[in-house]
């Protein structure tokens, strides 16, 4: 019990010890200064002395004459970060420590959009981050509203507005149902940064061919092939003709030329001939004379 | 080198060496805002290159040579200190950073995977060597935020900034 209370006024006494030391201090001190404007430190005493501000952003130094006020213009201290400072005299050294905080002002968007190319009618496949900077390209910490806007050539715009935490946002929308270079844009009031995402057809979607006689061979033709949003899809794109007959079976591969592939195979009475693109399987047709 | 086990999901404190000084490392349970989830490979990777970051900065600072940089620190973030460098190389001051604790979070993971963002509350010791005497040593509690990104080998620094507490 004894020693508890040794201990606690031992406690008590260099708190209040603290606390005179505090009442006098020789170092007045901002407890936060926004980047890029000008500060002052005030002294007491008499003589010269060296004061240093140092952070791991910045350093400066300056020779001091004590009992005076020290004035750094604006733009002296720039960068966001937690400054010591140090006033070195012949005798005695006194310390302190205050804050560069962001500008709050946005200057800056690091935009980051994914992917830059992708098909048409994906949920969610579109990712949008920003990180908000000012204009010392100082991360802006607090929370700020960014705005997200994908534009699709048609018009739709497809907006979400994203509150920033620790400086960064982030986004995810779906692709357009049409095909076409869109607009992504990252905004914060007048700060905008600007991606362009292309959106292209997806997989053919109802894929159908028909089969005709072509002399002594069978031509079989697709219908102009589309996605499931009606976009066409890609010239170019392969087609693979399929024909089983007899437990044997025969493929060919035909690039699509103007929106629709052809091909000709032989003519068997009782043949079964298949379409498909990719993974996407077509119509089956079996062809009797 | 730090070597501090990484235990994601969970806290977790472990006590590293660096030059003979014993570091605590804390590693608090992610809070993610993004949509991706986030491997444990990735988290360790990331944190373990974050720390290794402070020794870079820590024997730059204190030799005044920006090249030791370039391993941990990209863009942004090795501008600003390359910047410190110079400015310490022209008014003859050195900068002694040895860091006592660090409590990491990792606080977003952008959904396509090139950014993680984390904070640390580190506590750190700051001597000022000016012509190489000691002027003083102070010691620092600051709240950091950091932005790091991919490189061929590591996640580096990008952003490193302390933010009010």
């Amino acid at each position: 019990m004894r020693a508890r209370l040794t201990f606690l006024l031992s406690g008590m006494t260099l708190t209040l010890m603290q606390l005179a030391f505090a009442q006098d201090g020789t170092l007045s001190l901002p407890k936060i200064v926004e980047a890029g404007n000008g500060f002052s430190i005030r002294s007491t005493g008499s003589g010269k002395a060296t004061l240093y501000v140092i952070g791991p952003g910045q350093v400066l130094k300056q020779d001091v004459q004590l009992g005076e006020l020290t004035s750094f213009p604006a733009g002296s201290l720039y960068n966001a970060g937690h400054y010591l400072v140090v006033l070195a005299g012949a005798n005695s050294t006194e310390s302190g420590s205050f804050d560069v905080i962001p500008a709050s002002k946005p200057a800056d968007l690091s935009f980051l959009a994914k992917p830059s190319r992708l098909p048409v009618g994906m949920h969610n496949a579109i990712t949008g981050v920003a990180y908000v900077f000012d204009a010392y390209h100082n991360l802006i910490t607090t929370p700020t509203p960014v705005s997200f806007e994908l534009s699709s050539p048609s018009g739709a715009v497809e907006k979400h507005i994203v509150v920033s935490r620790d400086g960064a946002a982030s986004t995810a929308m779906d692709s357009t149902a049409q095909q076409g270079v869109d607009k992504f844009v990252a905004r914060i009031d007048q700060v905008s940064s600007v991606r362009v995402v292309g959106q292209v057809p997806g997989d053919p979607c109802g894929l159908k061919m028909t089969v005709r006689p072509s002399g002594q061979q069978l031509q079989l033709v697709t219908d102009p092939v589309r996605d499931c949003n009606g976009n066409s899809v890609p010239d170019g794109t392969i087609v693979t003709f399929t024909e089983t007959y007899n437990g044997a079976q025969s493929t060919v591969d035909e690039p699509l030329k103007h929106g629709i592939a052809e091909a000709e195979m032989p003519s068997h009475d009782g043949a079964t001939f298949s379409v498909a693109s990719g993974v996407v399987l077509g119509n089956q047709i079996r062809w009797a004379k | 080198m730090l070597k501090p086990l990484l235990i994601l999901g969970a806290l977790f404190t472990a006590v590293s060496s660096i030059g003979g000084a014993q570091v605590a490392v804390r590693v608090e349970t992610p809070t993610l805002q993004g949509p991706r989830p986030l491997p444990e490979q990735t988290a360790t990777a990331a944190i373990r290159d974050y720390l290794q970051s402070w020794q870079s900065l820590r024997a730059a600072l204190e030799q005044n040579r920006t090249d030791l940089l370039d391993p941990a620190f990209v863009g942004t973030a090795e501008d600003k200190l390359a910047a410190t460098i110079q400015q310490q190389t022209t008014l003859g001051i050195r900068t002694r950073y040895l860091e006592r604790s660090h409590d990491i979070q990792i606080v977003f993971y952008s959904p396509e995977g090139l950014s993680i963002e984390l904070t640390d509350r580190v506590e750190y010791d700051v001597q000022i060597l000016d012509h190489d005497g000691v002027k003083t040593a102070q010691h620092v509690t600051a709240r950091y935020v950091i932005v790091l990104t991919p490189a061929e080998v590591r996640w580096r620094v990008r952003v490193f900034q302390a933010a009010l507490k």
